[in-house]
């Protein structure tokens, strides 16, 4: 068989792809924005969030860890895959302690930027307030813990960049929590540094910078100037400090 | 040196400062109540070369690895329905009573802690609890008076009366798998006589497929295997038996282990493994000594280790590794991680375990009751297995019934039978709906009990829980949504977030009932089946309108 042209369809269109691409990194190569937290182009799909979901050939599954496969039908804009995704970003802003106006990261937040691009103006459901610590041992970094989403990237950027293994994760179902590499608990006693590929990751507030809080005042940030969808097909590797994608 | 690091020293040793072997080590490091302190984390940590926080993540993983100290005696109830229609709530709340302590706290005097863990697997003779890890089946009043009195005085659970701990066996109906018993050893020389490919064409000819619920066609996953790149391979014989009402592989590995350890073997056999594991859940610690013995006399049979059966290419051993309280480790991908001393977490896949599986290896993954038909029919052939059954759905199925019925216990029955007929044959009066499969399976009502048992119509790991008219369906659904929320393993949003806010809508809308928390209130009286309105109307009908303050709660 020739396959020079691999193509799956996406909503009906046709879409190329190379062998070894996921569903989720075709369709961002050829122009079409796919909403996803956990995911990063320099990682490895994670699947967790389960905000890129779509249906393959009427199958419910994260495009993000799919590899696209010629002939396969994929849909992805659909009312009720629009609805789900919309859920699922209710659920995170459920899940934590998100309250974005006091937020030092919003609008370079990606939470909040996808959170806009698919509608959602309320989390819908009774927040469930859980009790996280902030942690501000660490003489350059605070630890927001209210706002972590359990993506891991911070996980995957100590553990396979930094080779430092400062977080992991403990506990499950909804007590599922971040934890440092200390026996104290306390990130002061980890070997993080303001170097490391861990503290440039994080999709929300959570890993914080000391003493650069507000730097960029609020209304000139990545996502005041540009949607959600603008950096991800940009190619962009999440917001910078300058608020340019 | 002090005599705990001693201790630890020794475990490590034992388990060859082994990482994969991290939740064994966390489980003989750990107190008798599950307490891991956070040195002993550290501990373990830089003796195995882990990160700490890998360490930590592990025993915040499983539900009995506690990083908090507990009561020296630490009581977990059975959380399942069968035990809450049992009465184990109304047991439980005697316990708290007796020691005046609230749930999961530890008593003033640090003597006991007293919480409920998910569905221990004794269903059959429930209501039933773990304390210190050691199951309890059969509670009554007396019992958990007896048992109350022990606490008190002390000693330790090891001491306590062996007729406490008596596990009864309930096999209720025997066809194709249980009936006659294999010699150790026949059906292996069976399979070697035949030879590898005629072995697996009678496999294929069987039409067996997987008994944990899923059902893929065995031969074809194990053909898969054997094709695999890369000489290691593994047999993993997943003895998880976590889904709630199902208790049919603790009576397997109970009087049948030998029959399933040789089925692992023929597997071995046919895939080109070396090595294989049972992964046993930590609620069934009274198998973990049968099981060795088995492994052990199997070793001295020749049936195990080098050349087996004979055999001078099978090379073949098996060791046995214990959960430590964790649904999730049922699902085969999470099996591995947690084999391999991780968090429990499914993978993602593709690659699936057949060609990445163990340490990234080759690895076949089976249900225990498959590799008992597996040991079958490499004996009697694959024709004698198809004659049973459908065909799609070959053989026979062990279905675990309990609830309300007069003969809870194990029933092999051939695939195709009616929902009723099950219900007839176990007894059951006036049954209102059928829990089939556990909570991760359907709830068939009245109107759907000529459905059969099959792949094709109503599939089942073999969980098969009966509610009679007396019983409040609602409840179910309650004690389903908290196994759920409880169980979640947590990596993805939907299940993670979702379960916990399906527990909170049951938990308001029974408040709204008048139904205080965790406690069942008195059964609803309902029609007989003939006179009665559809489920649904019914549920539409009783709905309560919203109370003011101060008004009595309807009876329900």
């Amino acid at each position: 068989m020739s396959d020079e042209r691999k193509t799956f369809t996406l909503d009906g269109q046709d879409v190329e792809f190379t062998e070894g691409q996921t569903i989720l990194q075709a369709a961002l190569a050829s122009g079409t924005y796919v909403p996803s937290l956990c995911y990063h182009p320099e990682f490895r799909p994670h699947g967790s969030c389960k905000v890129c979901t779509v249906k393959v050939n009427g199958r419910t599954t994260a495009s993000c860890t799919t590899p696209a496969t010629a002939g396969d039908t994929v849909e992805l804009a659909t009312d009720d895959l629009k609805d789900l995704r919309k859920n699922l970003v209710q659920f995170l802003f459920t899940e934590g302690n998100h309250f974005c106006p006091s937020c030092e990261q919003s609008g370079n937040c990606q939470l909040q930027a996808v959170g806009y691009e698919l509608g959602v103006v309320s989390g819908h459901y009774n927040p469930l307030f859980p009790s996280r610590p902030v942690d501000a041992s660490h003489p350059d970094v605070l630890l927001e813990l209210n706002r972590c989403i359990l993506c891991e990237l911070c996980v995957r950027a100590s553990a396979l960049v930094d080779r430092k293994h400062v977080f992991s994760l403990s506990g499950r179902g909804i007590t599922k929590h971040l934890v440092v590499n200390a026996e104290s608990g306390r990130l002061a006693d980890t070997n993080l540094s303001v170097e490391d590929k861990a503290m440039s990751v994080c999709p929300v507030g959570v890993i914080l910078r000391k003493r650069r809080g507000f730097r960029v005042p609020i209304g000139e940030r990545t996502f005041d100037t540009h949607t959600a969808s603008e950096i991800a097909l940009a190619g962009a590797r999440g917001p910078t400090e300058d608020g340019a994608p | 040196m002090s005599s705990s690091d001693r201790d630890l020293a020794a475990v490590l040793a034992r388990h060859r400062y082994d990482g994969t072997r991290l939740v064994q080590i966390l489980r003989d490091v750990m107190d008798p109540t599950g307490y891991i302190s956070r040195p002993t984390i550290t501990q373990v940590a830089e003796s195995l070369h882990l990160p700490r926080a890998h360490v930590e993540g592990v025993v915040g993983f499983y539900a009995f690895f506690s990083s908090e100290p507990r009561g020296r005696f630490r009581v977990l109830f059975s959380d399942n329905i069968t035990d809450e229609l049992a009465g184990s709530q109304e047991l439980r709340q005697r316990m708290l009573d007796a020691f005046r302590v609230d749930p999961d706290e530890v008593s003033r005097d640090g003597l006991v802690s007293i919480g409920t863990t998910s569905c221990t697997g004794l269903c059959d003779q429930g209501p039933a609890m773990l304390v210190n890890g050691r199951a309890i089946a059969r509670l009554t009043p007396a019992r958990i008076g007896a048992i109350s009195s022990l606490i008190r005085g002390g000693s330790p659970v090891s001491d306590w009366p062996a007729n406490l701990f008596t596990i009864d066996s309930h096999v209720m109906r025997r066809d194709l798998l249980l009936s006659a018993p294999l010699r150790p050893g026949e059906s292996l020389a069976a399979a070697v006589v035949r030879g590898r490919q005629a072995t697996l064409a009678e496999l294929r000819a069987s039409g067996l497929r997987g008994r944990g619920g899923a059902g893929f066609a065995t031969a074809t996953k194990w053909e898969a295997c054997a094709q695999a790149p890369g000489p290691e391979r593994y047999v993993v014989c997943n003895a998880d038996e976590g889904e709630p009402g199902t208790f049919k592989d603790r009576e397997l590995l109970t009087h049948h282990a030998h029959e399933v350890i040789e089925g692992m073997t023929v597997a071995a056999f046919l895939v080109g493994a070396q090595r294989g594991f049972i992964y046993l859940r930590g609620e069934y610690p009274f198998l973990i000594a049968p099981l060795e013995a088995v492994l052990a006399e199997r070793r001295a049979l020749g049936l195990l280790g080098r050349a087996v059966a004979g055999c001078a290419e099978l090379d073949f051993d098996v060791e046995l590794h214990v959960g430590a309280g964790a649904y999730v480790c049922g699902e085969e991908s999470a099996l591995l991680e947690s084999l391999e001393g991780k968090r429990g977490i499914p993978r993602n896949r593709p690659p699936y375990p057949v060609t990445h599986g163990y340490l990234g290896k080759p690895t076949v993954v089976n249900n225990v009751e498959t590799l008992l038909a597996v040991a079958h029919l490499a004996k009697h052939g694959g024709a004698w297995f198809r004659a049973a059954g459908t065909p799609k759905s070959a053989g026979t199925k062990l279905l675990s019934v309990s609830g309300d019925v007069a003969r809870p216990g194990i029933y092999e029955v051939p695939f195709g039978v009616s929902i009723r007929s099950v219900l007839q044959d176990a007894g059951a009066k006036e049954p209102q709906a059928v829990q089939v499969g556990g909570p991760s399976g359907v709830l068939l009502a009245a109107h759907e009990f000529e459905r059969k048992l099959g792949f094709e119509d109503v599939p089942s790991a073999g969980a098969f829980m009966v509610f009679d008219q007396t019983r409040d369906i609602l409840a179910v659904a309650n004690n389903f949504a908290r196994f759920f929320a409880h169980e979640s393993c947590g990596f993805c949003t939907p299940c993670r977030v979702g379960t916990t806010l399906g527990r909170q809508l049951h938990g308001a809308h029974r408040a709204r009932q008048g139904i205080p928390p965790r406690r069942q209130g008195p059964a609803a009286r309902v029609a007989a089946p003939q006179e009665r309105e559809p489920l649904r109307a019914r549920h539409h009908r009783r709905q309560p309108r919203p109370r003011r303050a101060g008004e009595v709660p309807p009876e329900l």
